[in-house]
């Protein structure tokens, strides 16, 4: 569920462009105002927004905001304002341009989006950048990571929730044969992750668990530094449960553990207007304090009111 | 009608392409018992004689007939269904019958990238699985990787293309056929599998300008020992041609009724598309017409329909 706060009278868009360019002009940027336009309006909004501040200003409104704001503030400003296809596409072509063996944005985006947001992804990435996706992740990739992340980007799973409960069985045992093998890049394996259903995977595994006794995560963690059998456990997490998958995201980024520092940000953009109120409920869960605690304490300046807004803190 | 005349006409009838319905009404319909007869006994091909002194049809040719018989029907079914409904059921056929991999590798790669999505749709809808988990399934062997990235791509279709890539693959793809003796190995090569399954086709056609200024030959014809990346690259890169060449395959004598098949397939998912491109192509190549080709093979409803499909000058 979304966290976005969107006021009940929300003002014309003529008005929210006005405004939005007052910020920019004079000395200095009025950070406050953007927050509580942007930080208060849904896709369509913003992309009303963009649409009108470019007809009556003749700019782009990321130019602006990317010529006025810094840093996290920057960043966090401008994946919000993009629409979430864009978005997306932004975010994996980031990601194969300094992918390595430790980035999991690719795998994230493939696995956490619907099949149709996937696809979206993938058009929007085909308009801005002139190639397809799958190209620049198969160009930018290699081995095992290659061999999973292309497959993964590219697929278009059936979204019903019909499941087959012979082939999840059947499925399990395969799973576990390899795993117990060690053969984690083994073909089958990818084959089934990338391509059935996430209803069908999610019944593979529970009669994985039924069957082995294990989460099948658990028997993926038999080298804690072997960077692909982490991506293996994030592909499950994501497919399955991705709220517990962007908890462990954003704790790790809160608690500077790990490699993904701009999790936080990209998390919180992303997720706001989808799942940002049970990735909430987990963080609460697992950590015994609420999440905006947790970013009001790790977090300062502008960059922390915008976090703050996007996951729904009323302002004080 | 001579006599002769007749018999000639009945045989053809039931030979080749779909069946001459107005001749068997007309001529066939009106023949007496000792006429019939004349027929049983002199065409060897449909009737055998039985050791208790009677001419008996042929089984294999009543089978046969059934197809022929079906053929209009499939080909006016086809032809109106919804073009991804038809992608959609072809692919699936192409799975279960056989596997039938040079009908996978043409669907998946002579579609536009929208086209193609649309058959994924409708897979969905038809069959509730992916077609990419059927093919990964039902597909074993170094060309599995090979078909499901094609079924699943979704290529950048805009006119950007960058030449130094283009030219440095082709140039990759030099060293690494010559490299393959025999080309056995070149399908689990995944440079040569990524560049076929990802590029756009606009660059994988400057691929194939620079591998021809490199080397000196076709990319498709270096690639004759490897069938499927063959066929990848004939259908990306010179789908016409391609088509042509299967067309002319699928209407020699006594082929079978699965490749018999790909005349009703490419003539009905082409004619809105580029079927005046395929006359071209095959009558440069085998020096007759495509028309006058279809004429002489096939029969009555079936042929007429064809016939209508193929003058409709796309």
């Amino acid at each position: 569920m979304s966290t976005l706060c969107v006021p009940a009278h929300v003002p014309s868009v003529a008005e929210d462009c006005e405004q939005l360019h007052k910020a920019f002009t004079g000395w200095g940027t009025n950070e406050g105002l953007i927050i509580s336009i942007l930080g208060h309006r849904n896709a369509a909004q913003r992309k009303l927004i963009r649409q009108v501040y470019a007809e009556t200003y003749g700019e782009d409104l990321l130019k602006a905001l990317d010529k006025e704001l810094t840093n996290d503030f920057e960043r966090i400003v401008l994946l919000w304002t993009l629409d979430p296809s864009e978005r997306d596409a932004y975010l994996t072509n980031e990601a194969t341009k300094r992918w390595t063996s430790s980035n999991k944005v690719l795998m994230e985006i493939a696995c956490t989006r619907s099949p149709k947001e996937l696809l979206l992804a993938r058009e929007a990435y085909h308009a801005r950048f002139k190639r397809s996706l799958e190209e620049d992740v198969a160009y930018h990739t290699h081995g095992d990571f290659r061999k999973l992340l292309v497959p993964l980007v590219s697929s278009y799973r059936y979204g019903g929730d019909d499941v087959n409960l012979t082939l999840a069985k059947s499925e399990a045992k395969l799973l576990h044969e390899k795993i117990s093998k060690k053969a984690y890049n083994d073909d089958d394996l990818i084959r089934i992750l990338a391509t059935r259903s996430k209803a069908q995977i999610n019944a593979t595994l529970n009669q994985y668990k039924n069957e082995f006794g294990n989460d099948i995560n658990k028997n993926l963690k038999a080298d804690p530094k072997d960077e692909f059998l982490a991506i293996l456990r994030g592909t499950i997490k994501c497919l399955v449960c991705p709220e517990k998958y962007f908890e462990k995201a954003i704790r790790l980024a809160i608690n500077r553990q790990g490699t993904d520092e701009g999790a936080l940000t990209r998390v919180v953009a992303t997720q706001a207007e989808v799942d940002m109120k049970i990735i909430k409920d987990e963080y609460q869960k697992r950590n015994s304090v609420p999440l905006d605690r947790a970013i009001a304490k790790d977090t300062t300046g502008d960059y922390e009111k915008m976090l703050l807004a996007l996951i729904g803190q009323e302002e004080a | 009608m001579a006599a002769s005349d007749e018999l000639g006409a009945i045989t053809k009838a039931f030979s080749g392409f779909g069946v001459d319905e107005k001749s068997l009404i007309s001529i066939l319909g009106k023949w007496h018992p000792e006429q019939r007869q004349t027929f049983r006994k002199g065409t060897r091909d449909f009737f055998i004689q039985d050791e208790r002194k009677f001419e008996r049809w042929d089984d294999r040719h009543v089978i046969q007939l059934q197809h022929e018989f079906l053929r209009f029907k499939h080909a006016i079914v086809l032809w109106t269904m919804h073009q991804w409904e038809r992608d959609a059921r072809l692919l699936k056929e192409a799975l279960y019958k056989g596997p039938q991999h040079n009908v996978l590798i043409e669907v998946a790669c002579t579609r536009s990238s929208e086209e193609l999505l649309g058959a994924r749709r409708a897979y969905h809808s038809l069959f509730d699985h992916s077609v990419e988990e059927d093919v990964a399934f039902g597909i074993h062997g170094p060309e599995r990787k090979l078909l499901v990235a094609l079924v699943s791509s979704y290529r950048y279709e805009g006119p950007k293309v960058n030449e130094e890539t283009a030219k440095s693959e082709a140039k990759f793809l030099s060293g690494a056929i010559k490299g393959a003796a025999g080309n056995k190995n070149l399908i689990e090569n995944d440079e040569v599998v990524r560049i076929l399954v990802t590029r756009s086709k606009l660059h994988l056609i400057s691929v194939y300008k620079h591998y021809k200024e490199i080397s000196g030959n076709n990319l498709d014809e270096d690639l004759e020992g490897d069938l499927y990346l063959q066929e990848t690259v004939q259908c990306l890169c010179k789908p016409q041609a391609y088509f042509s060449k299967v067309l002319d395959a699928s209407m020699r004598p006594n082929v079978d009724e699965i490749k018999k098949e790909a005349v009703t397939r490419i003539i009905v998912t082409r004619a809105d598309v580029d079927m005046k491109q395929i006359k071209e192509e095959y009558n440069h190549k085998y020096g007759v017409s495509l028309p006058n080709k279809i004429e002489d093979v096939a029969n009555g409803n079936y042929r007429d329909f064809l016939l209508t499909l193929v003058a409709r000058g796309y």
